[in-house]
């Protein structure tokens, strides 16, 4: 057993492991170091030098952050001295940092303000140079706004090592370092994919969510539009931590009833277009596996983001993908043609918006003609959490008071099949659920899959149905999903038996629970939190298979026919093409 | 070992490598960790700049993102985004040089081209950049031309200077008369 470390942090003796920052020691100890480029999710940089201490013995200032603590250590967190050098990095900082906090949408909830206030800061001698650099809109799903960048690097970090995708990094050297899209292009034409883990990360409004509430609330006052909405799965475990409820708490019919009271006319859920795709996506599976219809592995196709990079890095994996749309896509053409057509409303009047943890969803909605194959845009708008948190603020509802709702069944109502999509490894087990249904006609005996659950970067497992087994892989943050493709491409080239038959990919660590446009301050801890209030729902509900779902069987005995029928195939399924990793 | 007999030994071993320029330095530098600086050293010393399609392809083959190279290529003052010109004038600001003079003979090529530091004449020919040391105080003050070292410089003579160039007429009259045709 390696030694343990013995040191002493303002007096307060500490005894941790080889290898602990002296950040995570003065934690043991219950001191708090100020920080402002560290997150929790990544490596420690060193790039802002707020988390300075002493350490007494030397003399010397050190960044606490990335510096382990050593045996014998004497270290001084808060002498006047510290707290001097601290302040000066903090006026340095908010000297080249707009004073536009008021209209800022990180107002209240920005880490540099939070530090600011903390540090007490009043006035500075400094002049402020805020450098002159451009907004990034390009994408219309996250917005870069340079001159709030505090060059932590995080957004950096989180794109090109978490998630593969490189499309961020910075530019020029010194005072003239700057964040932009790789190759100095705007962010649209960049490999970005949207995922929106750089806004998610960022500790100022430097990247944030491209904001459509104004559009909202302009529809929901035009008489002319018919209004309708739905909520992803992760976001009704994830909005309470914008009004104090607990990590986790489950809010679905708060959510329901604040979204009626802001003037939508039908409030669906995500969840039922979850248990479709499940549908059709299980069906998929048991054609491709016993009949030979196509490819295996098969590869899901929900994440919007996942798809983009898919299409832009990997084109060899498209006849893998799924061609099921993703769920909010589903509910998106039902509520312009199934729905429309049940409440005799014209469908051009019908406004879908739809609520996700997501900024590539924002994208997705118009990212080829399938997702208009209702004759107009499916969804119309969509919505991230944080976007959703300020409307129900904005509104005058009390959300902590308001009682609960239930939705608009027709496609409100749902399985804990459908639930669990919002979290890695939701929608692999959802789809064994169905497809042991499919393949042996009865189910599984137990329809808890857990191999498929947790935050491992990358979940295997296989099962046995019918005497056939079947290898499944689960796969979240993008990086991941490297190693899983690499051994399906091996095993093809060598004419080797597949490792897999079924992979699920999520771009975002931990799922949509872990989403890019989730409330800030996101951890692994938040993560599986919110992941419990979603598998809580699952395991208490009446229903936890898609295909027992009465509301989905309603819907194609009057209007799709057959699973898989031509007017589902019109209105569910989409394809897929190589796109070029840089448009310039 | 020195740092030359390795990169022979890469060189050897890549003699049949395709045609394209860059597939063959992406070939001769992509096994050797760290040497992304080196191969886009190469690159703008052929080419007098790395334009952004040849920095996608030699991404391409050696393996590393766009980023990356966009990162390495702005850190550093050396590399440059865009066309040059055809002749690059590097007059030395180090220390010998600055103290025999070399910023008057910086002004006066600045006033004989009609350009400032860092610029380029709008017809391309030229590009007048400061450099630090060269590395031949001895020469100083120096400039050099393409990489050819014109040493011990009358720093009251620009003229002199572009005239051993071989192009003894300011650039904005070049560019007028070419004009004219």
């Amino acid at each position: 057993m390696t030694d343990m470390i013995n040191a002493t942090i303002n007096g307060v003796p500490v005894e941790v492991a080889p290898g602990t920052t002296i950040l995570d020691a003065a934690r043991k100890a219950h001191v708090k170091i100020p920080t402002l480029c560290k997150h929790p999710d990544l490596e420690a940089t060193g790039a802002c030098g707020i988390c300075i201490v002493k350490v007494n013995n030397t003399g010397k200032m050190l960044r606490s952050c990335c510096t382990p603590i050593d045996d014998g250590m004497d270290i001084l967190t808060e002498t006047p001295e510290i707290v001097e050098v601290r302040r000066g990095v903090l006026e340095l900082t908010l000297s080249r940092h707009p004073n536009e906090c008021l209209t800022c949408l990180r107002n209240q909830n920005c880490e540099l303000q939070a530090l600011a206030a903390d540090f007490g800061m009043t006035g500075s001698e400094l002049p402020s140079v805020v450098p002159d650099l451009p907004l990034d809109t390009s994408t219309r799903s996250i917005v870069l706004d340079p001159r709030k960048c505090v060059l932590c690097g995080r957004c950096i970090t989180v794109c090109q090592q978490h998630q593969n995708v490189w499309a961020l990094s910075f530019l020029n050297r010194g005072f003239k370092t700057r964040i932009a899209a790789a190759g100095d292009i705007p962010l649209a034409d960049s490999p970005c994919v949207r995922c929106g883990q750089c806004s998610a990360h960022c500790p100022t409004g430097a990247i944030v969510e491209y904001d459509e509430t104004v559009d909202v609330w302009n529809r929901l006052q035009d008489p002319d539009a018919y209004c309708v909405v739905q909520i992803a799965p992760a976001v009704r475990v994830a909005v309470g931590e914008a009004f104090g409820f607990p990590m986790g708490a489950n809010l679905t019919g708060k959510i329901y009833a604040s979204l009626r009271r802001m003037g939508f006319k039908a409030v669906f859920d995500t969840n039922f277009g979850a248990d479709l795709t499940i549908i059709e996506e299980a069906a998929e599976f048991k054609s491709r596996l016993l009949e030979g219809t196509g490819a295996l592995p098969l590869i899901t196709s929900c994440c919007p983001g996942w798809v983009d990079f898919m299409e832009k890095f990997h084109g060899d994996m498209i006849d893998h993908f799924s061609s099921c749309k993703s769920p909010h896509e589903m509910v998106g053409v039902l509520s312009k043609t199934y729905y429309a057509e049940k409440m005799g409303i014209d469908p051009a009047r019908i406004f879908v918006v739809s609520v996700m943890p997501c900024t590539a969803k924002k994208s997705e909605i118009i990212r080829s003609k399938e997702m208009s194959s209702s004759g107009y845009q499916d969804v119309d708008v969509s919505l991230t959490t944080r976007e959703f948190a300020r409307m129900i603020k904005q509104s005058g509802i009390d959300f902590v008071g308001i009682p609960e709702e239930q939705p608009d069944h027709m496609l409100g109502a749902y399985t804990g099949a459908g639930t669990i999509f919002g979290a890695t490894g939701g929608v692999m087990e959802a789809a064994l659920r169905t497809a042991h249904y499919y393949v042996t006609g009865e189910d599984a005996p137990r329809v808890d899959f857990e191999m498929t659950r947790g935050l491992k970067g990358v979940k295997e497992g296989k099962l046995t149905v019918a005497g056939k087994e079947i290898r499944v892989a689960v796969a979240h943050g993008l990086a991941n999903v490297e190693q899983v493709l690499e051994k399906v491409r091996t095993a093809r080239e060598a004419g080797e038996e597949l490792p897999y038959h079924f992979i699920e990919v999520m771009a975002c660590a931990g799922g949509c629970v872990g989403g890019g446009g989730q409330p800030y301050g996101a951890t692994n801890e938040l993560r599986t939190k919110r992941a419990a209030g979603l598998y809580q729902e699952d395991q208490a509900g009446l229903w936890r298979c898609s295909h027992h779902n009465p509301y989905i069987k309603e819907l194609y005995a009057d209007f799709l026919g057959d699973i898989g029928s031509h007017k589902a195939h019109d209105l569910l399924h989409t394809g897929y093409q190589v796109l070029p990793e840089y448009k310039r | 070992m020195s740092e030359d007999s390795v990169v022979e030994d890469i060189e050897s071993e890549v003699e049949e490598a395709p045609e394209d320029e860059i597939i063959v330095l992406a070939q001769k530098w992509k096994r050797k960790r760290g040497s992304l600086i080196m191969a886009l050293h190469e690159l703008q010393g052929r080419l007098g700049y790395v334009p952004r399609e040849s920095a996608m392809k030699l991404g391409r083959e050696m393996g590393v993102p766009l980023a990356n190279i966009y990162e390495v290529l702005t850190f550093y003052n050396y590399f440059k985004l865009e066309s040059p010109g055809k002749y690059i004038i590097s007059v030395c600001t180090g220390t010998a040089c600055h103290i025999k003079g070399s910023p008057k003979l910086l002004h006066g090529i600045e006033d004989e081209l009609g350009i400032k530091e860092g610029e380029s004449t709008p017809d391309g020919e030229y590009h007048l950049q400061g450099v630090r040391c060269l590395g031949c105080c001895g020469l100083a003050p120096l400039a050099s031309v393409n990489g050819k070292v014109y040493g011990k410089q009358d720093v009251t003579n620009a003229h002199g200077l572009l005239e051993q160039v071989g192009h003894d007429q300011p650039m904005h009259v070049a560019a007028e008369a070419a004009d004219a045709e």
